[in-house]
């Protein structure tokens, strides 16, 4: 399972939206990954999603693995579009 | 790396330019050529792809060439798709060579190196370059001098115990996302991406950097991959291995290495369980397996 997503915010996946996105990957059972340039982390690791230095308009894949595989993906596609409640 | 700017080299290895046409060719393959053959008529299976090195031996040919025949095959030379030229020993092309690769817009350069010592450096930098890459999620550290590249699902305490080894004087390569390339054939070298290297995450303190923390010798910047340790939950169903006898292999980018399941429970020092299977993997590479000889004594002992 996995959707590709464009980055909206301004100031790309710094810290703060780093912590977002991972706090929602952990709320899942299933494998949760982020690709960017054929890069794969795990979207779990803080460290993995700020080593990626994601910039805005950057296009990032969402893969998960698992049961709940459906509704991870989802939930951190809405994230990443909503921008990170950022203006 | 998929092509590389042939820009790139003249920095590299401060070449010299012996023409000023902008330069935009690329390189694509880790390969070099020494065109001799092609240069005395043979162009069945000329590589044009590659880089072309001219040492003493191409240059002395050339000159020996007769006019007519040197035009010949230096127009064919310069008619395939060259991303570079590069001439040896600072010695100088004849003029023909220097006028075809202007009007064909090949860029061409000198070094001082002997051919032999500049192609080795050359190809160490392009296998180097055309390594496959891939990032992996796990923690990357050197105990002993051995690479532990440990993996696990979140949360499981990789980082815990890859502090537990900076701690007793080991070293961190990389926590969270370990960048491995392939350098060699069998040899796979992982590094931390450049924004989180010498960072690492603990969970209730945040990030920390384990340089600053513990000084320049907690940390490496690269290490060879010798073994993948994996932590899982411990589970009382599951049947660990009590005796080592069975290697469990794991490959990544088309290379096998070798695999410990080391189960994790609460109070379990895991750090020193890493630290001595570090040892045992020294051990068995030196050709002792404490396994096999304790079951051989065993055997030896029911046998009397």
């Amino acid at each position: 399972m996995e959707k590709k997503v464009m980055i909206q915010n301004e100031t790309g996946i710094h810290a703060r939206p780093a912590s977002m996105l991972v706090e929602e990957a952990s709320n899942y059972d299933s494998d949760v990954e982020l690709l960017k340039d054929g890069q794969a982390v795990n979207a779990k690791s803080i460290m993995g999603i700020m080593s990626l230095g994601i910039k805005q308009s950057t296009e990032v894949t969402v893969r998960a693995e698992g049961a709940d595989a459906e509704e991870a993906v989802d939930a951190i596609v809405e994230l990443i579009q909503s921008g990170f409640d950022e203006e | 790396m998929e092509k590389i700017p042939v820009t790139n080299l003249i920095d590299k290895f401060g070449l010299e330019r012996l023409n000023e046409e902008e330069i935009n060719n690329f390189i694509e393959v880790s390969d070099i050529k020494r065109p001799g053959l092609e240069l005395a008529g043979f162009f069945d299976y000329f590589t044009p792809e590659r880089v072309q090195l001219l040492g003493r031996t191409e240059l002395s040919f050339l000159k020996e060439l007769p006019p007519e025949l040197l035009e010949e095959r230096l127009n064919k030379f310069f008619s395939y798709d060259i991303p570079c030229i590069i001439i040896t020993r600072n010695m100088e092309p004849p003029q023909p060579v220097l006028d075809l690769s202007k009007d064909s817009g090949v860029p061409i350069f000198s070094t001082d190196y002997s051919t032999t010592n500049f192609m080795s450096l050359l190809s160490g930098y392009l296998e180097a370059e055309f390594a496959p890459e891939v990032t992996k999620h796990g923690v990357l550290v050197e105990v002993y001098g051995v690479g532990l590249f440990i993996r696990g699902k979140s949360g499981i305490g990789k980082s815990e115990s890859a502090l537990g080894l900076v701690k007793k004087g080991h070293r961190l390569i990389a926590d969270d996302a370990v960048v491995i390339r392939r350098a060699m054939r069998d040899t796979l070298v992982g590094r931390s991406p450049e924004i989180s290297k010498h960072y690492m995450e603990l969970r209730g303190l945040g990030i920390i950097n384990v340089q600053t923390l513990f000084g320049a010798g907690a940390v490496r910047e690269e290490q060879s991959i010798d073994f993948i340790v994996e932590l899982e939950k411990w589970d009382d169903e599951t049947e660990y291995d009590r005796l080592g006898l069975n290697e469990e292999q794991r490959e990544i980018l088309g290379v096998t290495l070798p695999l410990v399941t080391i189960p994790v429970r609460p109070g379990r020092n895991l750090a020193m369980v890493l630290e001595v299977a570090a040892m045992n993997y020294r051990l068995k590479n030196m050709g002792y397996n404490a396994a096999n000889e304790f079951t051989t004594k065993l055997k030896d002992e029911l046998n009397k």
